[in-house]
């Protein structure tokens, strides 16, 4: 008798434990992932969607409404704009060419780096310093280094009596110096990431290989580029996103960083580029939405071109095996 | 370069097979790969070069005066103006007032990005709830979204509360990141095992206290390589600080920009400041960098 009085009250309290525990269980999962989704519909998704909002109307700096509702006006004149459709080349042009380089780089990088060599950590540290560079330091750096008049790259063609190049003024040239920056500061790093993946690679293949009579490039075609496809196609939608969003190294490259303009022909304007001028310049923000959702939009098409890239690759991939 | 000589790269793979009876156990636990030559070192050599060049660079023309950087023939060591220009920059920006921002911002965006992201991760690996599934993917799919493009909209709201040229400006809209939630859901899925949860619930820990006890210790190795990662890109930010903040109140990236304009410009004070505005964070990668080359290679296996 005394047992069962005992236990009563004790099984009451362990009831409202156990429900208290039964709740905590059910929502603790939605207070962990609260402030993520929270912060993020505030500062990220909603800026997101509220600039289409803005995009429709005239809304100058400074103020907090809109001064006018314009429709797709914003859009008409983004469409006739010379200087867009000049910085979406730009952008485009200078993404494949430091994209495209950047791979090959950081592949051949990789496969050095894969080698049984001495001071192998020393190397890999050394070699992604690049990346802790701040961006605008990079520009500055950069931007002098590529000067037209007398900059040491042209200084050092001179002395092979070379002529200097308009890497500033010039189209092509200027695209090939904001490249360079965008991979000293990239190589190293997606060069690890190649590494790694290189690493993962079982070495009996090689092995079957060099027995099969395979030479040094026959492994590195036909072993390690297919086993390698995922990394590099991920690598490759990476760069993507950031590099069509490309702002700092071109708007530090430019002489006179302050005005946006990417040159004195707008030579190398990027969209952002563009965007920040519009907004921050001329303080045309309902414009500057307008550019933002378009390049918002180019995004997405670049990321389904890929997407279909990769279905393609990984389905032939699926063939030969 | 006399390392590209042409007959380097046939010597490797004419001279590896008489000598693979000894390097293959040392082979096996190094990784596979084969043995380098003098191309492989020179090679390397001329990467290592090109990256540390431009680093040295600024150091150069920082220590020296303005005309160094247009020297025909530029002297190969530094100079001993370095101090002299630092003091200038000092003078003419508020260079150590940008240099607390910057930590502040950066240091508040580390540690936030750190926790939401531990206990997002930790929710999405190891507990159950309804609609985990839906919201994971909706997490994965804003991987891809350019956040970045909000800028005018945050602009407008930061305007209308009265946050431009204050620090939490820069803070707030930076303190999640997908990608954070994304790499340590990755990392946790493998690295708590659920007996462990389940053995401290029936030791009667809540659930604050199982992600405390059981959640955190596990994830630190993940933890320390977001954090490093969001450190740099918080440090390194330019296109938000430039729009919200102002010369009075700078992050470092602005402070140099700041410098850096202007018709007549003194490239031995520019290169002073850039490398004022680098140097904290290149000690920390060469004191570090051990750990955060392993931490990239494993996040590129797993990832």
């Amino acid at each position: 008798m005394a047992a069962t009085t005992m236990t009563t009250p004790a099984r009451q309290r362990l009831t409202v434990k156990q429900r208290l525990s039964r709740l905590d269980v059910k929502l603790s999962p939605y207070l962990f992932i609260a402030p993520f989704f929270i912060i993020f519909a505030l500062v990220g998704l909603f800026p997101l969607l509220y600039t289409a909002w803005v995009s429709l109307h005239r809304w100058s700096f400074g103020s907090d409404k809109p001064e006018a509702y314009v429709g797709l006006q914003n859009y008409q004149r983004l469409w006739h704009d010379e200087l867009f459709w000049n910085s979406l080349k730009n952008t485009v042009s200078i993404f494949l060419i430091s994209s495209t380089t950047q791979i090959v780089l950081a592949m051949l990088l990789a496969v050095l780096l894969n080698e049984q060599i001495r001071f192998r950590t020393g190397f890999r540290i050394a070699l992604l310093l690049p990346y802790a560079t701040s961006l605008v330091a990079v520009g500055i750096i950069f931007s002098n280094l590529f000067g037209d008049q007398f900059g040491l790259i042209n200084n050092v063609l001179g002395w092979f009596g070379l002529n200097g190049i308009a890497w500033h003024t010039d189209r092509f040239p200027s695209h090939l110096a904001i490249s360079t920056m965008v991979n000293w500061r990239w190589t190293g790093y997606n060069a690890l990431i190649f590494l790694a993946a290189m690493q993962t690679i079982p070495k009996d293949l090689y092995e079957a290989a060099r027995i099969d009579g395979a030479n040094t490039w026959e492994r590195f075609r036909y072993i390690t580029v297919p086993m390698l496809r995922p990394v590099i196609i991920f690598v490759v939608i990476t760069s993507t996103i950031g590099g069509l969003q490309i702002f700092t190294e071109p708007r530090m490259f430019d002489p006179i960083p302050g005005t946006g303009n990417g040159g004195a022909s707008h030579q190398f304007q990027t969209i952002t580029l563009l965007l920040w001028q519009e907004g921050f310049r001329n303080f045309h923000l309902g414009y500057a939405s307008a550019i933002a959702w378009a390049l918002f939009l180019i995004i997405v098409v670049f990321a389904i071109v890929n997407f279909f890239v990769v279905r393609r690759i990984s389905s032939a991939e699926a063939e030969e095996q | 370069m006399t390392t590209l000589d042409a007959t380097t790269p046939e010597a490797a793979p004419a001279s590896a097979p008489p000598r693979m009876p000894r390097p293959v156990p040392r082979a096996r636990r190094r990784g596979r790969g084969w043995r380098p030559t003098v191309l492989t070192y020179g090679l390397l050599a001329a990467f290592l070069l090109g990256s540390a060049f431009p680093l040295y660079w600024q150091i150069l023309v920082g220590s020296r005066e303005s005309t160094t950087a247009f020297d025909s023939t530029p002297p190969l060591l530094p100079g001993g103006n370095f101090f002299s220009n630092a003091s200038r920059v000092f003078d003419q920006v508020r260079f150590w007032k940008a240099l607390s921002n910057s930590l502040i911002a950066a240091g508040a965006i580390t540690l936030s990005v750190v926790l939401f992201s531990t206990l997002a991760g930790f929710a999405f690996a190891k507990l159950r709830f309804r609609g985990r599934n839906a919201l994971y993917v909706f997490v994965i799919a804003t991987l891809a979204v350019p956040t970045q493009l909000g800028i005018v909209p945050l602009y407008i709201l930061m305007a209308k509360y009265g946050w431009v040229g204050h620090l939490q400006a820069v803070i707030v809209p930076n303190m999640v990141t997908a990608l954070g939630v994304f790499w340590m859901r990755q990392y946790l899925v493998q690295a708590v095992p659920n007996e462990l949860i389940e053995a401290a619930r029936v030791d009667g820990c809540n659930m604050i206290r199982v992600f405390w006890h059981v959640c955190v210790p596990a994830a630190r190795p993940a933890a320390a390589v977001l954090g490093v990662f969001t450190f740099v890109m918080a440090w390194n930010d330019f296109l938000w600080p430039l729009i919200a903040l102002n010369p009075e109140n700078p992050t470092v990236q602005v402070a140099i920009d700041q410098i850096n304009t202007g018709f007549s410009k003194d490239f031995s004070l520019i290169m002073t400041g850039t490398t004022l505005a680098t140097l904290p964070l290149i000690i920390g990668f060469i004191f570090l960098g051990r750990q955060i080359v392993a931490g990239i290679m494993q996040g590129a296996v797993k990832g």
